[in-house]
């Protein structure tokens, strides 16, 4: 259906934005215990103030329903009467006023406060989840994409507040309705049924529209997040969509998009429009039997006139409630299916988390201990299988091996980012599940490969853990790793702004920064995954001689890459498949002529990137 | 651009106004059959038959009439909302497109400066606000005048006084109105700001997950999201209580004038002055008029939020594209690939924040042949390489190829000659193949094989189990850090340029894989002109010339053996890497092919 195509009429192999951003339902059930359970939890902090509300609502909707009664007085008791009576009018009008007043306040007050709770409540399960996800176990954020957490974050918890909002109003709506009927019957039970007569007719008509409306409204939501879809990854892929010169057809297949997205929005205008003529047809018929029936019973006198009246009054509020309760259908469906999502990210356990009385870890020693770990990810596929190794005070141990061998994952363990299966990982003698994550994480500091920096200054990066360093402290750790001069060259030195994900510096300046962070963080144990490439020589040799301050009097476990790293290490641990397949330094392995000695032969720049015919077969 | 939907507004503008008046019929018609059946009683106790008759063929008739009237005012209602909505959408459609053209248009230095995440919000966000502001805030706001405007001329005409009292509050609503859309608009103004930035702590904050685990530094994140989220919760609240506040006084007023008509309406009927049937149709028109004036608020609303949202749009919108092409300026057909730099100076921001990053830079490269570029981070290697396809222009001296300044020829056929394969590797999520295809989505696949082949990347995915129709990108597979880079490699490749820019592109992918790279490009590379940055010296030590820049300057400049003679920086530089790793030491007889 797309109209891109070249001369000979081919659709080209190419997409804008990606159907799968649409997989995530919008409709859920109406009603879903579970959902409405696990919300009320966070309603109920706002139980005392959402109580006045509805306390708001019914005085707000029985002042709506006392106001053509009082019409109703003034014209029957007051003008019509055998004898007119001024000082009645006067009451009555003062009643009115007296009843509006009411109103007022009650509606200032419903509206404030309804609007009010459902907001903090939004904010509350945004910080909920927000503060949940900084404990989750990694496993879990590994395979999530931010994108999609971001969507939960932010436009779950506004159908959730959508929802409080209208279930409040509903109920206003409901008591309404009620309250009508009630007061229609009540002046005249005959006249009432028969206006009555036209409400079976409209919910005849909406449960035949309903589903179809459903559909349409459905298409609509959905197209409008392909295009979003297509707009979000258009501008983060900006780049290259210039340097391949993409624009023009990138152009005509979002125009589709946008095209389609436009259509599928004027088809469900179409639907919901169809429900005013109806709406107002039956107000019609209504007000019609009221104008023969009611006039009839009128003449006949057995009718009062403030009566008929009062019935016009009723009739052309009645259907408003109905409106907005059948709408409520569809935001419950809403709420319903974003609270699954919003619960299913609450819900995801903390599995590592302090022992109750957990001790801190202060007079450690430094050392590093595996002991007989096994680990993985997926049940029944170890990934650690019985590691065991030790890592002295102050001695530097690199780690090799292939791509998959298990590396990263010790890297993580020494953290606690996971729990081992069997075994045990032990800092400073101590086993990492028996003391506070707190301490471990200040005697552990990790530098990771992809240096990852926030918005803000450099000054806050650097002191990113210890945030009340001081300045002195930051710049004495940038000299260190030799960032200090391209810091100075910056328009405005330490507090020029980085910008997101610090795109305006270089790679290698971000890992100088991500170094010098390391730094003011000052812990015992380091931690360094090295990275495969993006630093260039001048940088590394400055890190390699920044290393060497760093690492004095630290241990010291590097993920390496470089042999320079690999051969300036105390001891050499190489990894493969998951197990310790050898130990030794760089002289001694070579001599062994096993595997590292394979690896070191074969001249790759990194160990990663080494195919299983390389691993197995002799030179 | 509302005069493009000509025909629409031909339809909505009559339909709104015969939909006002036959709503201010309705009134009429319920006050006519009060006065009819009070006319009966007042008239005379002995009710003659012929004269209940005649009354009840008048109710009958009206009874209709109402009936008709109704339906047709509801047709007209939705012919008037439809096309509004209509109006609304395609605005909204074609303001989308303007802002996708613009984006694509807009230059490396304007991406460069402006948050992506706020440029979607604001595709997203702020086009929406604008679409309610048309079909919330204008079509409401005509609907409401129309119905005043109408039913008051009806309710003047009646009776004067009784009229004005009736109309008494909407001098009150509109002066409320004025006064809650400016605080509004400065409310969603800060509001849309915070919001921007609490979505930024929060994404910043889940990307980098792993350093904030790293630091244990979750508590000083939960302050940065508590600073941002309460600020934001602050002017929320601020908003819901300027907005309802205002809401409530309305509907108040429109109350008390209410109140107003029934005394004075009550005192005029005693008086004689009006039948109950006309206070009944005053009060009915009123009553009309209740869910309009509690609409009034959430107009205003709309048109606050529109009018910061059409601001920030038009922002975007009215930013003219800092590199332009010149008005009939020809395409570049069927290139030499002879690529000049003449005398060229850049630097990055205007004005005060100006900062030159390159001086004076001079060389020439021909077909066949490498150029390779060296030198410390921020040197301005690859920047260099940045303005080969103008994604930015010199501030001094010129490009040219094969003689023609760059400037002169249409960017599109600019950036179809010259390629420059990124550091930073994009890949859409989309199919593998659709990403090889990338630059020409009409390439067959011998082509898209060939120039993953050529990569190195086609034995892997072949092996992948939906091979090319493997999902990649954001949702899709994950590929390592190498296997992107050759991914980005084979776009490039696929569009056999003129000239081919590396970018430290070969900087995750191992010495022996960039290797067999070289190797399977050394046919492509006699027909094309190659400039390499790289920092590791094997992947460029080849090439015809090497510039060794620093600070933006070139302080070094020759082959790999004139440039060791030369026992500068590069020598010191060689002799670092190669006591480091011992790869390499003698360039491997299949590095590219030399031409002199």
């Amino acid at each position: 259906m797309t109209a891109v195509q070249d001369a000979v009429g081919r659709p080209p192999r190419a997409v804008v934005g990606s159907e799968i951003d649409v997989d995530e339902r919008i409709f859920g059930a109406a009603f879903d215990g579970q959902v409405v359970r696990r919300f009320a939890a966070f309603v109920r902090p706002y139980a005392k103030r959402l109580t006045l509300a509805m306390a708001a609502v019914l005085v707000f909707t029985l002042t709506q329903l006392a106001i053509p009664l009082i019409i109703r007085e003034a014209i029957d008791g007051a003008l019509l009467a055998d004898a007119p009576s001024r000082s009645l009018l006067a009451v009555l009008t003062l009643g009115f006023v007296a009843v509006v007043a009411v109103n007022f306040a009650a509606n200032y007050l419903q509206l404030t406060i309804v609007g009010r709770a459902a907001e903090h409540v939004l904010f509350d399960m945004r910080r909920a989840m927000y503060a949940h996800l900084q404990r989750v176990s990694l496993s879990f954020m590994d395979k999530t994409q931010v994108g999609r957490l971001m969507s939960r974050l932010q436009g779950d918890v506004n159908a959730l507040q959508e929802f409080l909002e209208t279930s409040v109003f509903a109920i206003g709506d409901l008591v309404l309705l009620v309250g009508i009927v009630t007061v229609l019957l009540v002046l005249d039970w005959k006249l009432g049924l028969l206006t009555l007569s036209v409400v079976p007719a409209l919910f005849a008509v909406r449960i035949v529209w309903l589903p179809r409306a459903r559909k349409a409204f459905l298409r609509a939501r959905e197209t409008s997040s392909l295009v979003n879809g297509a707009l979000a990854e258009s501008i983060n892929g900006v780049r290259t969509v210039q340097g391949m010169s993409r624009e023009g057809v990138n152009f005509q297949l979002f125009n589709d998009r946008a095209f389609e997205n436009l259509q599928s929005h004027l088809r469900a205008s179409r639907f919901a429009q169809i429900m005013v003529p109806t709406v107002d047809t039956l107000t019609g018929a209504a007000m019609g039997i009221v104008v023969i029936v009611g006039g009839n019973l009128v003449l006949n006198g057995s009718l009062d006139l403030g009566v008929m009246v009062a019935f016009m009054f009723y009739i052309q509020r009645f259907f408003d409630p109905i409106r907005s309760l059948t709408m409520q259908y569809s935001v419950m469906q809403r709420a319903m299916a974003s609270g699954q999502r919003v619960f299913e990210v609450l819900d995801v356990p903390v599995d590592i988390r302090d022992k109750p009385g957990a001790r801190a870890l202060t007079d450690a020693d430094g050392s590093v201990e595996f002991r007989d770990v096994t680990f993985g990810y997926a049940a029944g596929q170890p990934v650690l299988k019985n590691v065991s190794f030790r890592v002295e005070s102050g001695e530097t141990v690199a780690l090799v091996g292939p791509t998959g061998s298990g590396k990263t994952s010790t890297m993580s363990l020494v953290h606690r980012f996971y729990d081992v299966w069997s075994g045990s990982v032990r800092v400073g003698g101590e086993d990492v599940r028996d003391v506070s994550q707190d301490s471990l994480g200040r005697t552990v500091s990790m530098v990771l490969q992809e240096p990852f920096l926030f918005s803000g200054t450099v000054l806050e990066n650097i002191r990113y853990r210890e945030t009340d360093a001081s300045r002195e402290t930051v710049e004495q750790a940038a000299r260190t790793v030799g960032a200090h001069g391209f810091i100075m060259r910056l328009p405005k030195g330490y507090d020029a702004i980085l910008e997101q994900r610090a795109s305006n510096l270089s790679l290698g300046q971000r890992q100088l920064l991500s170094f010098a962070r390391a730094i003011v963080a000052d812990a015992k144990i380091l931690v360094l995954d090295e990275a495969t490439a993006s630093i260039d020589s001048y940088t590394e040799r400055q890190i390699q001689r920044a290393l060497k301050h760093l690492l004095k009097g630290r241990t010291a476990l590097v993920i390496a890459h470089r042999l320079a790293t690999i051969r300036g290490a105390d001891r050499i641990i190489v990894l493969r498949d998951g197990e310790v397949a050898e130990t030794g330094n760089h002289k001694s392995l070579l001599a062994e002529n096993g595997l590292y000695a394979r690896l070191y032969a074969m001249n790759y720049a990194s160990f990663d990137d080494m195919t299983k015919d390389d691993l197995n077969g002799s030179r | 651009m509302a005069l493009r939907y000509r025909w629409r507004l031909a339809i909505a503008v009559p339909a709104t106004v015969v939909a006002a008046s036959l709503q201010v019929l309705i009134p009429r018609f319920l006050g006519k059959s009060v006065d009819e059946a009070q006319g009966f009683l007042a008239g005379g106790s002995p009710a003659s038959a012929a004269s209940a008759a005649e009354t009840q063929a008048v109710l009958l008739t009206t009874a209709l009439l109402l009936v008709v009237v109704a339906t047709c005012r509801g047709l007209f209602t939705l012919l008037h909302n439809y096309q509004g909505e209509a109006i609304g959408q395609s605005i909204a459609y074609e303001l989308r497109l303007a802002y996708y053209d613009k984006l694509q248009r807009l230059g490396f230095g304007f991406h460069d400066q402006v948050h992506s995440g706020d440029l979607i919000a604001r595709g997203m966000l702020d086009i929406e606000g604008v679409r309610s502001f048309i079909d919330q805030g204008v079509l409401r706001v005509i609907v409401l005048v129309l119905l005043l405007a109408i039913g008051s001329s009806r309710l003047l005409s009646m009776d004067f006084t009784l009229g004005l009292l009736a109309l008494s509050f909407v001098p009150f609503v509109g002066w409320r109105a004025t006064v809650a859309r400016l605080l509004l608009r400065r409310t969603w103004l800060k509001l849309q700001k915070r919001m921007s930035l609490l979505t930024r702590v929060m994404e910043e904050n889940l990307g980098g997950i792993r350093v904030v685990r790293a630091f244990m530094a979750q508590d000083h994140e939960m302050k940065k999201f508590d600073t941002a989220s309460d600020a934001a919760r602050k002017l929320a609240d601020r908003r819901i209580g300027i907005r309802f506040r205002n809401t409530s006084m309305m509907t108040l007023a429109y109350f008390l004038a209410m109140a107003l008509v029934l005394w004075v309406g009550g005192l005029k009927v005693l008086g004689g002055v009006i039948s109950v049937g006309q206070l009944t149709e005053f009060l009915a028109f009123m009553a009309i008029l209740q869910a309009p004036v509690r609409q009034v608020g959430m107009i205003v609303n709309a048109i606050a939020r529109a009018s910061t949202s059409g601001g920030r749009l038009f922002e975007i919108l009215d930013l003219e594209p800092t590199i332009q092409e010149k008005p009939g300026a020809p395409s570049l057909e069927n290139t030499a690939g002879m690529l000049t730099f003449e005398h060229v100076d850049f630097g990055y921001g205007e004005g005060a924040q100006a900062r030159q990053v390159l001086f004076d830079i001079s060389f020439t490269v021909g077909r066949g042949q490498t150029l390779g570029i060296v030198g410390p981070p921020g040197s301005g290697k690859s920047t260099i390489l940045q303005l080969i396809p103008r994604y930015y222009d010199v501030t001094g001296g010129r490009i040219t190829i094969d003689g023609r300044d760059i400037r002169e020829v249409t960017l599109e056929s600019l950036r179809r000659a010259a390629v420059v394969v990124q550091q930073d590797p994009f890949l859409f999520t989309a199919a593998i193949e659709n990403n090889v295809a990338y630059g020409d989505p009409w390439a067959d696949r011998y082509r898209i094989a060939g120039a993953t082949e050529a990569a190195q990347l086609h034995r892997y995915i072949e092996q992948m189990p939906m091979g090319y129709q493997s999902l990649v990108g954001e949702r899709g597979v994950s590929l390592s850090g190498g296997q992107r880079q050759r991914l980005t490699i084979a776009r490039s490749v696929l569009l056999s340029p003129a000239i081919i820019a590396f970018d430290d592109s070969t900087a995750s992918v191992d010495a022996a894989t960039e290797q067999r790279i070289r190797a399977a490009m050394g046919e492509r590379s006699q027909a094309q002109t190659t400039v390499i940055v790289a920092h590791r010296l094997s992947s460029l030590m080849h090439a015809n010339e090497i510039l060794f820049l620093d600070e933006g300057k070139i302080i070094e400049r020759g082959d790999h053996a004139s440039l060791l003679a030369q026992r500068g920086r590069y020598y010191d530089l060689y002799r670092l890497q190669m006591s480091g790793a011992e790869v390499a030491v003698d360039p491997p007889a299949a590095y590219g092919a030399k031409v002199s």
